[in-house]
């Protein structure tokens, strides 16, 4: 029977949840990583290797590693720096494994590469020449907390082409392993002035179809939005849905239509409207849109999910999983119907991923 | 020989790195240059580029604040001291 394995990056550490195929009961193990804060942490299916981008306030930044699924674990920077006289680096703050490398997107803006599994990285990119670029890179100009580039897609089929986020500003493409890049934001809303209109759009997630490379869905600052074109125009699909803020995203494995969403408030508190628990799911690309709360609190449950922290498995009737900025795991088996809270004490959850193994 | 105190953070990154260890070495950026030499990436755990010391990990050598370019006297106490931080 194959294991399910969540991978919880937290602001204390990185957790492993372990259950069987049929994702009822779970055992968790952790923390993992000295306790190092964590932003996300990811699984290569191609080596077995999970990976976990930190930042720690004393040590600095780094990627751990376990080859084991969390058994043991081993931390590497070696390379992560923009030299002695660059810009700071301050955390590392999203990852993505495929097509035999790990790619890491940092603070201060910017791409490092690894090809030997973690060991050694090197700089690929930092967007030079983007429109945009002297303003995301200006301190005075970022929110606190900032995460600087902190999410990329990559194509499923090609390894040199992938989109890259970057935090207030919008996505970029690039076909040639990051040598070029073209902004990929037509369409989106902004409800604040732009002084070009190809940049300045606040992406919180960027998911693409497994089934479909052309149908991307993004949850962005001001709305839901989806591609049908590869991310070259997008248009809102957020009618329907309670708020247009919210950060997570997930694309069901085996129908382009069917999408997931974490609607949350938009001003301070961003949690849960309401104090009522909800994932909405939309299977007709957005046209329309269902609540689902079976199983979630549905009073004075003031939950928030942040950018990473809902995922979905491949099994043939998905499984949902989210982790909340107070530290419950919420689960699902039969693809959002119906769910149970698998942790409940863990420390503020910034990532969850999912990962089924043999 | 300087008598090197480490926090409790470090030693925990790198196998058989004690909390507290001799080092020859002629300034606070000498030492660090040692240990990291038998415990390779330990420099970047407690500098960042410039070179400087991380914002907060804090060297004390024989209780006054010190920097990298900082001298050490034959018997100096060196305390790297990871700030007062989080919650």
């Amino acid at each position: 029977m194959p294991q399910t394995v969540l991978l919880v990056g937290t602001r204390k550490g990185c957790f492993v949840l372990d259950s069987d195929g049929d994702r009822r009961d779970w055992n968790v193990r952790g923390p993992f990583c000295e306790d190092w804060p964590i932003y996300h942490a990811v699984h290569d299916a191609e080596s077995g290797t999970i990976y976990a981008a930190a930042a720690s306030e004393w040590h600095g930044a780094g990627v751990w590693r376990s080859g084991d699924l969390g058994e043991t674990w081993e931390l590497s920077s070696e390379g992560i720096s923009y030299g002695d006289n660059g810009a700071r680096l301050s955390k590392i703050s999203g990852l993505t494994a495929a097509h035999g490398r790990v790619l890491a997107g940092v603070e201060t803006a910017g791409i490092f590469e690894s090809r030997d599994g973690g060991a050694t990285w090197s700089l690929l990119s930092t967007l030079e020449g983007q429109p945009g670029r002297e303003d995301w890179n200006d301190p005075a100009k970022q929110p606190p907390g900032h995460l600087g580039l902190p999410a990329i897609l990559p194509h499923p089929d090609e390894a040199s082409r992938f989109w890259a986020v970057v935090q207030g500003i919008g996505i970029f493409e690039t076909t040639d392993d990051g040598a070029s890049w073209t902004p990929r934001n037509r369409g989106l809303r902004a409800d604040w002035p732009l002084e070009d209109p190809e940049v300045g759009y606040c992406v919180h997630k960027l998911v693409m179809s497994p089934v479909d490379n052309q149908r991307l869905y993004q949850q962005n600052h001001v709305g839901m939005h989806r591609s049908d074109d590869g991310a070259q125009s997008w248009v809102e699909i957020t009618e329907g849905l309670p708020t247009e803020f919210g950060f997570a995203a997930a694309a069901h494995p085996h129908d382009r239509d069917t999408f997931y969403v974490i609607p949350l408030d938009p001003g301070h508190g961003r949690c849960m409207p309401e104090g009522r628990a909800a994932v909405w799911r939309t299977r007709d690309a957005g046209s329309s849109w269902q609540r689902l709360d079976q199983g979630l609190p549905q009073r004075d449950a003031h939950l928030g999910v942040l950018r990473e922290g809902l995922a979905i498995d491949s099994l043939d009737v998905p499984g949902l999983y989210f982790g909340t900025s107070t530290g419950q795991v919420f689960a699902s088996a039969d693809e959002g119907e119906s769910w149970n809270e698998i942790a409940s004490y863990l420390p503020s959850i910034s990532s969850v991923e999912v990962a089924v193994v043999a | 020989m300087a008598d090197l105190h480490l926090p409790t953070t470090l030693p925990p990154l790198f196998h058989g790195l004690p909390r507290r260890l001799e080092v020859d070495a002629a300034t606070v950026d000498e030492a660090i240059e040692r240990l990291d030499e038998r415990w390779p990436g330990l420099r970047d755990r407690l500098c960042e580029p410039g070179p400087a010391l991380r914002r907060h990990i804090n060297v004390y050598v024989d209780r006054e604040r010190a920097q990298l370019d900082t001298p050490l006297g034959a018997g100096s106490r060196v305390d790297v001291i990871a700030a007062i931080s989080g919650g």
